[in-house]
């Protein structure tokens, strides 16, 4: 059996069976990384000491009978900005390059209460500053569809290591697209929830306001099983939400008849590639053939939600990245003198062009003056955009479009001009803006043979209604695996 | 003709609130400690770390309000302010800019000049920052983070303050009433209570404000005193030589009576204040505050009319024993024990404030328990030692709080009322001093007293001196 070739679930059943162990799993996917990370390079850590040890007493407490939920004993990744007790935690960012904390990210840890043995840290955008995984200071990950192209990003190393079967299911974060884009561009299923529904506890701070954790992993019924496990009120993190029903697998129901989905003309106009037009529209009908109501809306405001999503995001960033000046934990320049210089060479050589690009622009849009012409305005702008998407709710469940104007770009072709890359977070920044849930799918392929992904939105806490609407879809296709997966 | 001005003064005091644990963690805000060890990833800014309020401080910060007339901000929140220091660990304090929790109070002070309101512009929470020491034979700094989240909030007075006498009788009030409500002891030589002052002068008559500068490093009244009227000297003396003030930030060095410049106004930092993402907005409700307000003690005005009505204190007492926390603290606790207020008073009103004065303390700093004068009082006066023991132990109950009884047992301090011990020492004290005898005998009344005050001290000052004065008169 190819233990890898398993969803997470599958996996993890034949472990309740007795059929693997979770050594064994461990196993495997430290093997396929073996074979595999040379080529797809989706971790900056892997911990196989500690995997190993992990999985053994996780198998323990199986056969005891302490662990009998589906995700014991199966080996998850978890993205490089949630902090793990005892092994680095890097960001993928020179100025945490040495960075091993002390503590466990809430997620993380409830994720491992479940039984999850992680296997190591995702490569990332720097500080989850970027839609490529390219700003990360270690070297960018591939695309395991096609090694010329990105995985898209932030968290491509979560979302390419499920792609090429290095792990069975994987964490990610999402500040503004960084789970659902990325998943979109390596074929997999992605979900970022309700803001407040999984602790930020441990997770390295972009922006606070729009940052939550979500699983990636091969599909629905995967996602659905790890958000019920890790999400949950947590009293150590202010922002998070005390909600009234957790049991997200319930939603796994393929009945879609009576859904009500919108589809906002505004996600299709100029700008998006015929293909991924073509391939979001056919899922939208052969989800109508499924039953729901499906009719078209203006959404608009789409056009202002990217620059209210910089202002917002930056300014956060800017303060919240203030803390690493290599007085206490990781990059500290060798040579300086004086304080001063210190905190400027070790954060000049520390972060990378990228993040300082963030910092200096939401150092701007919060100095005197200013504040008022750009935060204000944005925050503004942010509850204009929550309004409309209220509106919208009153007339559908869900609201379906893509999740990124175009299948994964060539390595390489955007990092020269920011702009058009921060433009490509289009479809997903609004839905970080409203704090509402979305998710990611794939629905098809392009003629280059890259995965489209179809993304679903809707209201806040209803997560169930994604998870109905997805599923469904997911039952009318087979899963795609990209050819480096079978290696 | 000499032109005349007046000092404008406005105060913004710091007061660290007397909480368990710190603002945004669970970690002790107990004083001492080894270094970093009252730390934890939320007050050391480790990545991923997030703050949770502390209800408690919110309470707090409400009471002080409450008690000084201030309107409750009910939808109020936190704001970061972003500077670079290494004692703040995340390198942006969280404060409150926009929505402060009190706002528009004010407290009423008495002055030669007469009673005023100084108006409270506002209070805000905050953080405090680490400590940061230099090591001079590492030739680095190290920083401690165990203050690192220790609450504080902030008082903002309005400019409604014309002289130090008038700041001192303000800072006093506050004090009080902050002290009164247990929400801190602020102590001015631990910096648990901190007064920056802003002061401009502007001729008398004139309506606009003069350049204010902002002075730091206050650790006492008198401090803040000499530096009032330092800084006014200077102020006029620029004005008169015809310069400007500058808008700037300036440290007092009490020992040398001088200020200095610390920051000016044009290098003075943007703290790019804005929202704090991490914590929710505070919604206070009217039950809330009305709790808060129930929960409120006695205050000083109360005790000042129950001491008199409960205990038959004159109101000269009552006035010196409220007018400190510690007095009054010290006076119920103890009377409870000896059930004599009066006499409770008289040692704290006389020697203990004598004793205070002589070793240069303030009432705060006062450590005897008040089982212990409790103690005292009950020897002074059930007679088992005589007014001028009493006297000598009281020293040390003040000194090293030790237990008077046993002090006196262990001491044989008690008052000697054996006739035979007194009569054997006032027969020698006799033969000793015929000259004092003859005098008495002569009809010179006064010369008793001498020989009294002889027989006592041959008894070391232990002996009953109602007893000493019969057996002389018996024998002579």
């Amino acid at each position: 059996m190819d233990l890898m070739s398993l969803t997470a679930t599958e996996l993890g059943r034949h472990i309740q069976a007795k059929e693997v162990s979770a050594e064994e799993a461990v196993a495997a996917a430290l093997d396929a990384i073996e074979k595999k990370e040379e080529t797809v390079a989706g971790f900056v850590t892997v911990d196989r000491e500690g995997a190993r040890a992990r999985a053994k007493e996780v198998q323990r407490r199986i056969l005891a009978g302490e662990l009998t939920g589906p995700l014991a004993g199966v080996p998850v990744a978890v993205k490089d900005n949630l902090c793990t007790k005892g092994l680095k935690t890097t960001c993928a960012s020179n100025i945490l390059y040495n960075f091993v904390p002390g503590y466990t990210a809430e997620a993380v840890k409830r994720l491992e209460e479940a039984g999850a043995v992680v296997i190591g840290k995702t490569n990332m955008d720097e500080f989850a500053m970027g839609s490529t995984t390219e700003t990360s200071a270690f070297g960018p990950t591939k695309n395991p569809w096609n090694t010329d192209h990105v995985p898209g990003g932030s968290s491509g190393g979560s979302c390419a290591a499920v792609a090429a079967e290095e792990c069975s299911a994987a964490l990610g974060s999402d500040t503004g697209g960084s789970i659902r884009q990325p998943s979109a561009f390596c074929g997999v299923t992605g979900i970022k929830p309700t803001y407040g529904t999984v602790s930020r506890y441990g997770l390295i701070a972009y922006g606070s306001s729009l940052d939550q954790v979500g699983p990636v992993a091969k599909n629905v019924t995967d996602c659905a099983s790890i958000l019920e496990v890790i999400a949950g009120f947590d009293a150590k993190d202010s922002t998070s939400v005390a909600r009234k029903d957790y049991r997200f697998t319930e939603a796994l129901t393929d009945d879609v008849r009576g859904l009500r989905i919108g589809i906002p003309r505004d996600y299709f106009g100029e700008g998006l590639d015929p293909e991924v037009k073509a391939a979001v529209l056919a899922a939208a009908e052969t989800l109508r053939e499924l039953g729901a109501a499906v009719e078209e809306f203006d959404l608009s405001l789409v056009e202002y939600a990217i620059p209210a999503y910089y202002v917002i995001a930056c300014a956060e960033a800017g303060s919240n990245l203030a803390r690493f000046d290599g007085v206490k934990y990781g990059y500290r320049a060798a040579e300086y003198e004086g304080m001063h210089q210190m905190y400027k060479r070790s954060r000049s050589e520390g972060f990378g062009p990228e993040v300082k690009r963030r910092i200096m622009l939401g150092s701007f849009v919060l100095s005197s003056g200013y504040y008022d012409a750009y935060y204000l305005k944005a925050l503004r702008t942010k509850a204009l955009i929550r309004q409309t998407f209220d509106r919208a709710f009153a007339s559908y469940d869900i609201i379906l479009g893509p999740a990124a104007p175009t299948t994964a770009p060539r390595l390489g072709a955007s990092l020269a001009d920011p702009i058009k890359m921060y433009l490509g977070d289009i479809y997903t920044i609004a839905v970080n803006l409203a704090g509402l849930p979305g998710m990611s799918l794939p629905c098809g392929r392009d003629r280059a043979g890259l995965p489209i992904g179809l993304q679903l939105i809707a209201d806040c806490f209803q997560e169930k209604k994604l998870i109905r609407a997805a599923y469904a879809y997911e039952q009318t296709r087979e899963y795609e695996r990209c050819p480096l997966a079978g290696i | 003709m000499e032109r005349q001005y007046e000092t404008v003064i406005g105060l913004e005091v710091h007061v660290e609130l007397a909480t368990k644990t710190k603002i945004f963690c669970g970690c002790s805000t107990a004083f001492g400690g080894a270094p970093n060890s009252h730390t934890c990833p939320v007050c050391t800014g480790m990545p991923g770390a997030l703050p949770v309020l502390n209800k408690k401080v919110v309470e707090h910060a409400m009471a002080v309000g409450l008690a000084t007339g201030c309107t409750i901000t009910q939808y109020c929140k936190f704001d970061r302010k972003n500077y670079f220091y290494p004692d703040n660990p995340q390198n942006y304090q969280i404060s409150q800019l926009y929505l402060p929790i009190c706002r528009d109070g004010g407290v009423e002070i008495e002055t030669s000049a007469g009673k005023k309101t100084v108006r409270i512009h506002e209070i805000h929470m905050e953080e405090d920052a680490g400590k940061l020491v230099h090591d001079e034979w590492e030739d680095a700094s190290i920083v401690d983070y165990n203050r690192s989240g220790v609450p504080l909030i902030e008082i903002v007075s309005e400019p409604d303050m014309r002289s130090a006498e008038e700041v001192i009788a303000c800072l006093e009030k506050l004090r009080l009433i902050i002290q009164y409500l247990g929400a801190s002891d602020c102590k001015l030589n631990e910096g648990s209570m901190r007064a920056d002052v802003n002061l401009s002068v502007r001729e008398a008559g004139t309506e606009e404000f003069g350049t204010r500068t902002e002075m730091k490093n206050l650790n006492s009244f008198k401090a803040i005193a000499r530096a009032i009227e330092g800084e006014r000297t200077r102020q006029i003396e620029l004005l008169e030589e015809g310069r400007q003030v500058m808008r700037e930030t300036r440290r007092w060095d009490d020992n040398k009576e001088v200020s200095y410049a610390m920051r000016s106004k044009e290098d003075a930092q943007d703290y790019r204040y804005f929202p704090e993402p991490d914590l929710v907005p505070v919604a206070i409700s009217d039950e809330w505050i009305a709790e808060v307000k129930a929960r409120e003690p006695e205050m000083r005005e109360e005790k000042r009319l129950r001491y008199q009505e409960e205990f038959g204190l004159p109101e000269y007492d009552a006035n010196i024993l409220t007018g400190d926390k510690s007095f009054a603290d010290l006076f119920e606790a103890a009377t409870a024990l000896c059930k004599k207020p009066k006499k409770v008073s008289n040692w704290i009103m006389v020697e203990t404030i004598r004793l205070l004065k002589d070793n240069g303390m303030a009432p705060d700093q006062l450590h005897m328990s008040p089982v212990n004068l409790a103690k005292l009082v009950t020897l002074a006066d059930s007679g088992t030692v005589t007014n001028t023991v009493a006297k000598e132990v009281f020293e040390l109950v003040f000194k090293e709080d030790i237990d008077p009884e046993q002090y006196v047992k262990e001491h044989g301090l008690a008052t000697v009322n054996d006739d035979r011990a007194l009569r054997a020492a006032a027969e020698q004290v006799i033969r000793e001093n015929p000259k004092s005898v003859q005098d008495y005998r002569n009809g010179k009344e006064k010369a008793i007293g001498f020989l009294v005050g002889q027989t006592m001290k041959a008894m070391r000052g232990k002996a009953n001196p109602g007893m000493v004065n019969q057996i002389l008169r018996e024998l002579l």
